[in-house]
């Protein structure tokens, strides 16, 4: 029960002098804000760029197979540059030989892209991604076409003149116009406009709405797509053990095709979203790695002080500590008393952190796309830090105070 | 003798100040009854302080046997005192030690507290003695907000809600006038005719007038002791 009385007591002298207190509490204040703060925002970073960077730019499900990889993390050595641009390119004939052999279930679509202007009357829309895909692009890239309808595989054999706008492409272009059906001039040509896409919104502040897409085969491929060779060719499977076993396939076919050793490596590049996200995971590792670093250096700090401000208390009222000890109280009573009081501190200092850490995770939601969230784990670790770093720091000074000789406590003013 | 509560035989203390030995007590022998009403006098020097901290066993003797209330406690450990303290012992002290930051009735509950009393007995019993001391009305009041007659009074209640065996007081009236002296002095008297074993420890002789039994100190030895009946006598 003497503990009760120790926390209400460490409560009041709290009140009492908040000046004081906050500032013999900042140490661990700022560590356990730190810990909530980069919890939340590393973990809101991870989700966005598991959900929306992977996920939307490369697909879920989905690879591609490429010359070299698309997305590099890190340094790439001055060597593996020159193995790379030695690589032959991927010609129709690989992509064909591909998809012809595959046995997995997949969608798979041939894709090229290039920036060029897009005009309508006297309009022009510059740096826009024309993209020559097969019509299974809009299911491979989940893209709703709220407007319209997307190309067939038939327009994509045709090489029909045909084009589905990016929404942004749309509303520069049309102008509160309704788009579907008029025509649009790319590399010289009218394209018939057909769809629509929804809108995709942003990423790091690029819009993601800037494009344009064509059937594979239409005439802007002499543009897009030079010399028969083409840019990637996406793979969706239907689930991850599908994309495993495709992304086997894939390789061992493109192997075949290339009539490469057992002993070479391969001459192309099969990209995914775990391959785009090596370089986030990494930084997030380090980041994970640096925490515990960090946070622990200023609960160190804030312990040492607090640890302080108890030996000022314990001198201060050495007189209660006699006049506790002459009314019965024994050494591990004054013990306990002492130690819930910094505990008591250092937890209040602790719930400081956690309110200024989730703040702290608010407002970087509010000013940046990473869904910051607070993890309930770091919450939990920051009031158990907080207990374990007051009992710590207040040990010294209790088992001073418990010690006291009751005589001479007691004549201390 | 059964009815004794405190039995001193050859009570020796002696201190080390730099080298020099200071003997504070040369071997006191003392017994003290029941109900008795026991004033200890002495000038500075004379180990009057010494005994009343060996008797409230906040110190322990270098020599001798003391026996309170059928235990021996001369040689007990620093948490077995602290356990005596809590249960045989109210002390009354001349500047009060009442916990400046709690309440009347927080500090009559503190012994309790300690004794590991539940918090409703604890409330209660401190309420009661409270009332007892005529405080009742007084019980959230912190000691800044009481007069000195009534912080001490704050502090007879709370040595004496465990219901010990001896009620020590130690000067207790230095801090306070005449008029609230007297008034303190007289609860002392009523506590003493309510059964209470009361040993006050002071220098003045009109405060020690009150007991029924003067026992004075010289220089570390007993000097007199002389009870009421005897000064009638003589």
């Amino acid at each position: 029960m003497p503990w009760l009385e120790a926390v209400r007591l460490a409560l009041h002298t709290i009140r009492a002098q908040k000046l004081k207190s906050f500032f013999s509490l900042i140490g661990v204040v700022i560590g356990v804000t730190f810990l909530i703060a980069v919890v939340s925002i590393v973990q809101g970073m991870n989700v966005y760029m598991e959900d929306q960077f992977a996920n939307r730019l490369v697909g879920l499900h989905t690879f591609q197979l490429r010359r070299m990889p698309g997305v590099n993390t890190g340094d790439v050595p001055d060597s593996t540059w020159r193995e790379w641009s030695r690589r032959p390119r991927l010609t129709y004939g690989d992509a064909d030989y591909v998809v012809s052999r595959i046995r997995t279930p997949v969608l798979t679509s041939r894709f090229c892209s290039e920036r060029l202007p897009l005009g309508r009357g006297g309009k022009v829309a510059k740096d826009i991604d024309v993209l020559g895909a097969d019509a299974t692009w809009f299911r491979i890239k989940n893209w709703g076409i709220p407007d319209g309808r997307p190309f067939s595989p038939q327009e994509v054999r045709a090489g029909s003149a045909v084009v589905v706008l990016g929404d942004l492409v749309a509303s520069k272009l049309f102008e509160g116009v309704d788009p579907i059906g008029k025509d649009v001039s790319i590399s010289g040509l009218p394209y018939r406009v057909i769809g629509v896409v929804e809108k995709q919104g942003t990423m790091f502040g690029i819009s993601m709405d800037k494009f344009a897409v064509v059937p594979f085969d239409a005439p802007v491929r002499r543009d897009i797509c030079r010399w028969n060779t083409l840019d990637e060719l996406h793979v969706k499977a239907d689930g991850a053990p599908g994309m495993l076993a495709a992304l086997n396939e894939v390789e061992s076919i493109m192997r075949v095709r290339r009539g490469l050793k057992p002993q070479q490596g391969d001459n192309f590049a099969l990209q995914t979203a775990e391959g785009a996200l090596e370089g986030w995971r990494r930084i997030s590792r380090i980041l994970f790695a640096a925490l515990p670093g960090l946070v622990a250096i200023s609960l160190v700090v804030g312990g040492i002080v607090i640890m302080n401000i108890m030996l000022m208390a314990v001198a201060e009222r050495t007189r209660e500590i006699g006049i506790r000890k002459a009314l019965g109280a024994k050494r591990k009573d004054i013990l306990a008393q002492f130690v819930v009081e910094s505990a008591t501190l250092s937890t209040t200092g602790a719930i400081i952190g956690i309110g200024l850490g989730i703040g702290l995770a608010f407002i970087i939601r509010a000013l940046t796309p990473f869904p910051a969230a607070v993890a309930p784990w770091s919450v939990g670790m920051a009031v158990i830090l907080g207990i374990l770093v007051g009992m710590s720091a207040g040990i010294y000074p209790a088992s001073r105070a418990s010690k006291l000789d009751p005589i001479t406590a007691l004549r201390a003013e | 003798m059964s009815d004794a509560v405190i039995q001193l035989r050859d009570l020796r203390r002696q201190y080390d100040m730099g080298g020099e030995i200071i003997h504070a007590l040369r071997g006191v022998s003392l017994t003290i009854r029941r109900n008795e009403y026991v004033a200890i006098m002495g000038p500075s020097g004379s180990g009057k302080s010494t005994l009343m901290n060996l008797l409230g066993c906040l110190d322990t003797p270098d020599g001798g046997e003391y026996w309170l209330n059928g235990q021996e406690v001369s040689r007990l450990s620093d948490d077995a005192l602290a356990r005596v303290r809590n249960r045989e012992i109210g002390f009354v002290f001349q500047t009060f030690n009442l916990l400046p930051r709690a309440t009347a009735l927080q500090n009559v509950e503190l012994p309790m507290v300690y004794a590991g009393a539940a918090t409703k007995e604890r409330r209660q019993r401190a309420a009661e003695a409270l009332t007892r001391v005529g405080l009742g009305e007084r019980m959230d009041h912190k000691p800044n907000e009481l007069s000195g007659g009534q912080r001490q009074r704050v502090a007879i209640a709370r040595a004496l809600v465990n219901r010990p065996s001896i009620l020590l007081a130690d000067e207790p009236t230095g801090n306070l006038d005449s008029a609230t002296s007297t008034e303190i002095m007289r609860v002392f008297g009523q506590l003493q005719a309510q059964g209470q074993t009361v040993i006050l420890v002071t220098h003045e002789a009109d405060i020690a007038a009150h007991a029924h039994r003067v026992v004075t100190l010289r220089d570390g030895r007993l000097e007199s002791d002389v009870t009421k009946s005897e000064i009638a006598a003589a």
